[in-house]
């Protein structure tokens, strides 16, 4: 089901204006990826664009090559939603549809899909959500309101609403970032069992985050504000927070800027 | 208090039970400046409150004595002779007409109102959205007479074929049957006068609402492999429900009260012709009756009868508001 991700001289606009730079990378399935780098360095920007995102903003496009298992996602012939039902994504904060249910938000994806049948849409809200480690939480209480939950728990509903549509890739953009220390705990130990399953992309402004949850890690800078951003460097997780090969790398991780 | 939209800013920040944090608690300080506008705020607000108090008992004071002189039943009679020692009138056909064009132009103007705001808020390009949304917001502007002679001179001339299309062969339907008015004349043209007129009030609430959908719940439905459609589909119709639906009944509001274009279009009917439930009949909506009847308002008998009629419209935009309002309470708890 996971799929390998690789992204060779990319470069991504808005208009006129060069948001990232030249990005090269391999993303390995069944792994966690990590995005790290001081903000405004188009982390979630190289995020967007592997599953199109990015395109929703007007005047966004890319140059270069983004290939899911040597399928290039942005070749002519390929849709930007068929892409995204392949390409799950995750935002910072969580955002349930106000107007649904637990149910019915988990269920939204396959209902795009076109699937009907009430015992088959039951089915995988309760894998989903298990999967998600909400089941316990809220199986009696399915058809109360999503925006009822609490903000750990909406983050939950909305992993489990991207899963239920069996993405071969969950992109995650600070999904913690609006969660407090447990809620995060909680979210963290979704994604180590999550990556036995999935490839999984992360950004983080938590480097212990970074740390714990990740097998490779990827940073990202740019020179001056307004200039492109670029990956400085991608590696082992272990690598890149013990012995980076780059200068800047070393300095961001050891809290000397940013 | 509540906008028009039904999205106030309270909405927003509404804690667990639907009360804004700061509702009512005791945040006041007690110095000058809160009470002087704490006062003011008290003050308007039961001005408000007093004033749909004094403009009901206005009319029911007026009302009620030639009521206790009506020798025909006021609900269920067609009749309307409101001088001389036995007065004999009653509002079905007046409630009828009101009702049957109201609801018309709100079944044209509701569908056609939403397509055009999600036009204006997520297909027009950025150039264009601007000029469409001012051009729709200029129809409301055209006063109401100039409606109703366009509709008199230019509009009821080309609605013929439709009209004889449906006569012929929707006849049977009670809604379709024939009638001796001519088609400039009948209560369909009035609705779809109605309609356009009521066309930028729903486009301009809705338009409101739905640029305020949080582009994060848009984002959730594209990132789940949603088209555009079904974007605004699973993310923005839901959450400008109540936005339209309060931009329906203010529309409603406004159809059912309209009277210079009403009384322009819709032919009066002779005293006496028989009731009919046809679309394509003549007749009086509340507004207009009372309208033609100002030059009767010679005697407290006559005109207490006309306030009477004008009582009942009062009533009925009263229900349709709190209709509107339980639906949209109702879904409450589904909306942040």
């Amino acid at each position: 089901m996971a799929k390998r991700i690789d992204v060779s001289d990319l470069d991504i606009f808005y208009g006129n204006f060069k948001a990232v730079e030249g990005v090269s990378m391999s993303i390995e399935p069944r792994a966690v990826t990590a995005f790290i780098g001081p903000s405004g360095c188009g982390k979630s920007t190289v995020l967007r664009t592997l599953n199109r995102m990015h395109e929703v903003i007007p005047g966004g496009r890319v140059e270069g090559k983004v290939l899911l298992d040597g399928q290039d996602l942005y070749a002519k012939d390929v849709d930007p939603v068929g892409v995204r039902r392949t390409v799950g994504m995750v935002f910072q904060r969580p955002n349930p549809f106000p107007t649904m249910t637990i149910r019915d938000n988990v269920a939204a994806g396959l209902k795009l899909n076109g699937v009907k049948n009430k015992a088959r849409l039951d089915e995988v809200v309760e894998k989903s959500l298990k999967g998600a480690n909400l089941w316990n939480e809220v199986k009696d209480r399915l058809d109360k309101p999503g925006a009822g939950l609490s903000g750990g728990q909406q983050q939950r509903l909305c992993i489990a609403r991207a899963i239920a549509v069996e993405p071969q890739v969950l992109l995650m953009d600070e999904p913690c970032s609006a969660l407090d220390p447990i809620s995060t705990l909680a979210i963290e130990d979704l994604i180590n069992d999550l990556k036995e399953r999935y490839t999984i992309v992360i950004v983080t402004h938590n480097m212990q985050q970074a740390a714990r949850v990740s097998d490779q890690t990827a940073f990202f800078n740019l020179k001056a504000t307004g200039q492109p951003g670029k990956l400085v460097e991608i590696d082992s997780t272990s690598r890149i927070f013990n012995n980076p090969s780059e200068k800047a790398t070393e300095d961001y991780i050891s809290g000397r800027f940013g | 208090m509540q906008s028009v939209t039904g999205v106030s800013i309270a909405d927003e920040t509404a804690g667990p039970h639907g009360q804004s944090p700061l509702a009512g608690d005791g945040a006041g300080t007690g110095r000058l400046g809160d009470r002087l506008f704490g006062g003011a705020a008290i003050g308007a607000g039961a001005i408000v409150v007093g004033l749909v108090t004094l403009i009901g008992v206005f009319l029911l004071s007026q009302a009620i004595p030639s009521l206790m002189k009506n020798e025909a039943n006021f609900l269920t009679s067609t009749e309307w002779s409101v001088g001389g020692e036995h007065p004999r009138f009653g509002i079905l056909r007046l409630l009828w007409v009101t009702v049957l064009s109201s609801l018309m132009a709100l079944a044209i103007a509701v569908p056609i109102g939403i397509a055009v705001a999600l036009f204006i808020t997520n297909y027009a390009p950025k150039w264009l959205s601007k000029p469409a949304a001012s051009t729709v917001d200029l129809l409301a502007a055209v006063p109401s007479i100039i409606f109703g002679l366009w509709g008199l001179r230019v509009l009821g001339p080309h609605t013929d074929g439709i009209q004889n299309f449906l006569r012929d062969n929707l006849g049977w339907f009670p809604l379709f049957k024939e009638t001796t008015v001519g088609s400039s004349t009948t209560i369909f043209l009035a609705g779809i006068v109605l309609a356009i007129m009521i066309l930028p009030i729903i486009t301009a609430l809705s338009r409101e609402v739905f640029a305020q959908t949080p582009p994060t719940h848009k984002e959730g439905a594209l990132a789940l492999g949603a088209t555009k459609w079904e974007m605004i589909r699973t993310a923005v119709l839901p959450f400008g429900k109540p936005g339209v639906i309060s931009a329906a009944m203010l529309g409603l509001g406004r159809a059912l009260g309209e009277t210079v274009a009403v009384m322009i279009l819709i032919s009066s009917l002779a005293q006496g012709t028989a009731f009919s439930f046809s679309l394509f009949d003549g007749g009086e909506t509340f507004a207009s009756k009372i309208a033609l009847g100002a030059g009767e308002f010679d005697t407290p008998q006559k005109t207490g009868a006309y306030i009477a009629a004008g009582l009942v419209l009062f009533i009925l935009t009263f229900i349709v508001n709190a209709i509107a309002r339980i639906v949209i309470e109702r879904r409450k708890a589904f909306t942040e």
